[in-house]
């Protein structure tokens, strides 16, 4: 248990390996064992380290790796304190389910992507693999830092990698886009997320989450007034709207579809995502603290799912529905946090991990076996030729849908109970949500893999015997829709299995069970609240059970008629309401609001900052400059004319008053002899006549 | 009979002396002026000479032959530059020889 170190470490040595060697030379084969190599170990140690943990009484376990920042003096709310971070890993529930999760499923994904990537050139393979393993490395790091700082640097490591990943495809411009569109965006909650980590210093003392929660666990619940803990909690949930897409800061994620499949599979919908719910539940004693911005989380969260599941109902692109239905899904996990259900919260994460990353991996398998296609519309029929991904598929919808007893039906429904005790309001809009959930998987069912096949034809001459050799076709010889290869279909049943089995964790009360996993989490999220725990006698909420489900069912039924037996109806439904229709299949026109609102107003207050910088200070700069090479002129007409005038007028003048003097040096020796004499005659002469 | 005096030797001495004079003042080719230029030493000689028999004292007639001994060796170095400057120029003419002027 003291390895817990080594869970993100693995990985990171695997990506660290396949970047630095890989990527020049290692074969396909090589930098694929590599990877999932690093990540099955890191799986293996997690299981390890949470059947130690199951073993613990204190249920937690703190490794300090290093002294990673000296205490520094910095001023605090209660005068000087030393900001003093330890590298240091905490397991506890949440974080044993997190890398149970991270670990596990991402081991599933680096499977399936050996096979899925097939297609890529060496080079790209081994680059595709570095960051899936730098991204469960940084993800590894997140969910089991012990302090705020560590979970930070986890924090903007998934970040990095997803921006790597979503723009895997660089060379494509809305791939490329879509990476730049994603680590923008983030960095707006990546904002709130520092400026939360800063106030929680500057009242704590202190990062770590435990000694944050037993400080906070004494201060007054701010219910009237708007406190620092309720400015911290906003500004957490400022970060975690940004990483796990909630209103307003959603829109990454639908573009995040740009990337390979498995990486929508494992980071835009099991892992990353769930990061900013961890990162709430985590500190879930301070949100219990700040009952006005819980109110926002939940506000937040529902319509997040609301708006998410409408605009999922119209998608044609198969990842962008699910992409959608993530972004609901996580609008639902935000309910559960914003109305104290904390365990169902993290309950729902586990589950939605299971399914959702099923769902993508099958989508991949359905996008693999159509030859890259994604459009719903050029898909059907597909049951017949894919008939694992069929079946593995139905099972994840029929859990995301809420249908008994699969996964999803638990901890959905156990955030439905909860909203139910809390709002009635928002339990109507949720349950509403969970029919539209339930419509739009469905309707994403129905078109790939019922009704007549759509897509284009391909060509049944010679290659029909060929079906073992060639599964899924290049891009030049596709030989129609086929199963994928065992590589992606063992991912997909096993993630099925997990769907199927994973809300047995969490069986309520109400149904016989004892709630397993909400004990099991409990000391994590343990809140010293006095939130009156509103109580419902079983009848009720089987009740409640029984409507849900029945809701869900019923929408099922609908998408079937809708696409299945007759679509007209559905082609009806968009004609008579082509107005609502073309708003939803615009994504509310979100992304072109932004746009006009915010890129705009950036990119013209940066064009304005460029022409100030031109004018005003460039032009200040000239000046100077100009200045400069003007005076620099001056002196330079002074020391031409004035000090090298008088230098030359010095030597001229002497040489021209010395020009009638020269005459006499004739050179002619007579002439001086002469001279001599004449003198000698003055000189005797006047001798004489003084004398 | 007349008697000869310092005078008289004073006068040959004067003559001799400004004969040199003009020859070296106005004659043109440098042998001539050399040549005149003994004749204003030898001038000198004969007034030393003079001087010496007169005030019976010896210097003037050491003198006088100290002068022949530098006029003989003023006259080895003379011809020498004279003979210098002829292989030069091929000319012994004094107005050719003005290159120290201005």
């Amino acid at each position: 248990m003291d390895l817990i170190w080594l869970i993100p470490l693995v990985p990171g040595i695997g990506a660290a390996i396949n970047g630095l060697v890989g990527i020049r030379l290692f074969n396909k084969a090589q930098s694929a064992t590599v990877a999932c190599a690093s990540m099955g170990i890191a799986a293996v140690l997690s299981l390890m380290a949470f059947v130690d943990l199951l073993g613990l009484e204190a249920r937690e376990h703190v490794v300090v790796l290093a002294n990673w920042i000296p205490p520094i003096p910095l001023a605090t709310a209660n005068g000087i304190g030393a900001f003093e971070v330890p590298w240091a890993f905490r397991l506890d529930p949440l974080s044993g389910m997190m890398i149970l999760i991270v670990s596990g499923i991402g081991f599933l994904i680096h499977v399936y992507s050996v096979s899925y990537m097939h297609e890529e050139p060496r080079g790209a393979y081994a680059r595709y693999f570095c960051y899936l393993n730098l991204f469960c490395f940084f993800m590894l790091t997140l969910v089991l830092g012990a302090n705020l700082l560590v979970m930070f640097v986890g924090w903007e490591g998934v970040g990095l990698c997803s921006y790597l990943l979503i723009g895997f495809y660089y060379e494509k411009k809305s791939a490329s886009d879509a990476g730049k569109k994603a680590f923008l965006v983030n960095r707006i909650g990546d904002w709130g997320f520092v400026l939360a980590i800063f106030l929680i210093f500057f009242t704590f003392g202190t990062v770590d989450f435990k000694a944050v929660a037993n400080i906070a666990a004494e201060m007054p619940i701010e219910i009237a007034q708007f406190g620092v803990l309720s400015i911290i909690c906003l500004l957490l949930f400022v970060g975690a709207t940004g990483k796990s897409a909630q209103i307003p800061l959603y829109v990454w994620l639908p573009d995040a579809m740009e990337g390979p499949t498995p990486v929508s599979a494992l980071i835009h919908a099991a892992t990353m995502v769930t990061a900013g719910v961890y990162m709430v539940a985590r500190n879930a004693v301070l949100f219990s603290h700040a009952p006005m911005v819980m109110e926002i989380v939940a506000i937040v969260g529902l319509l997040t799912a609301f708006v998410a599941a409408t605009i999922g109902l119209v998608q044609y692109d198969i990842k962008r529905v699910l992409a959608y239905s993530t972004v609901s899904q996580l609008g639902y996990m935000f309910v559960a946090m914003g109305v104290g259900a904390y365990t169902a919260g993290a309950f729902h994460l586990m589950t939605h991990a299971f399914f959702k990353a099923l769902l993508f991996l099958g989508s991949g398998s359905v996008i693999h076996a159509m030859n890259h296609e994604q459009d719903m519309r050029r898909m059907g029929g597909l049951r017949a030729y894919m008939p694992v991904t069929f079946v593995t598929m139905l099972i994840g919808s029929l859990a995301i849908a809420g249908i008994p007893p699969l996964a999803g039906f638990f901890s959905k429904d156990e955030i439905l109970f909860r909203t139910f005790l809390s709002n009635r309001v928002f339990w109507g809009l949720a349950v509403l949500t969970a029919a539209m959930t339930s419509f739009y998987m469905f309707r994403l069912m129905s078109m790939t893999f019922f009704g007549k096949y759509r897509g284009p034809a391909w060509q049944t001459d010679n290659h029909e015997n060929e079906t073992s050799t060639d599964t899924h076709g290049g891009h030049g010889s596709w030989h129609g829709p086929r199963e994928s290869p065992r590589m992606m279909t063992v991912p997909l049943a096993i993630l099925a299995i997990g769907a199927m089995v994973a809300g047995f964790v969490g069986i309520p009360a109400a149904l016989g069970g004892n709630n397993a996993i909400e004990h099991f989490l409990e000391p994590s999220v343990a809140v010293a609240t006095a939130v009156p725990a509103a109580h419902m006698s079983h009848a009720g909420e089987l009740g409640l059970m029984a409507l849900s489900v029945l809701i869900s069912v019923s929408a099922i039924g609908l998408a079937y008629r809708f696409y299945v037996q007759r679509p007209e109806l559905a082609e009806r439904m968009r004609n008579q309401w082509a107005r609502a229709h073309r708003v939803l299949l615009n994504k509310y026109y979100v992304d072109e609001f932004y746009n006009a609102t915010a890129v705009r107003g950036t990119m013209l207050s940066a064009k304005k900052l460029w022409q100030f910088d031109a004018r005003v200070v460039d032009g200040a700069v000239n000046l100077i400059g100009w200045f400069t090479v003007f005076s620099g002129w001056l002196s330079h007409l002074f020391d031409k004319y004035v000090v090298d005038g008088l230098v030359n007028f010095v030597g001229w003048s002497a040489s021209e008053s010395s020009f009638s003097v020269r005459r006499i040096q004739t050179g002619l020796i007579q002439n001086y002899a002469l001279v001599m004499l004449l003198g000698v005659f003055v000189f005797v002469s006047v001798y004489f006549i003084v004398s | 009979m007349l008697e000869i005096t310092t005078a008289h030797y004073m006068v040959l001495s004067a003559s001799l002396f400004m004969i040199g004079v003009i020859g070296v003042m106005v004659r043109r080719n440098i042998i001539i002026i050399f040549m005149s230029i003994e004749l204003m030493l030898n001038a000198v000689n004969i007034n030393l000479a003079a001087f010496s028999y007169q005030l019976e004292h010896v210097v003037g007639q050491v003198f006088a032959v100290f002068v022949i001994a530098v006029a003989a060796a003023e006259a080895a170095v003379g011809l020498g530059i004279i003979l210098a400057f002829y292989r030069n120029k091929e000319t012994v003419n004094i107005d050719e020889m003005n290159v120290m002027r201005w």
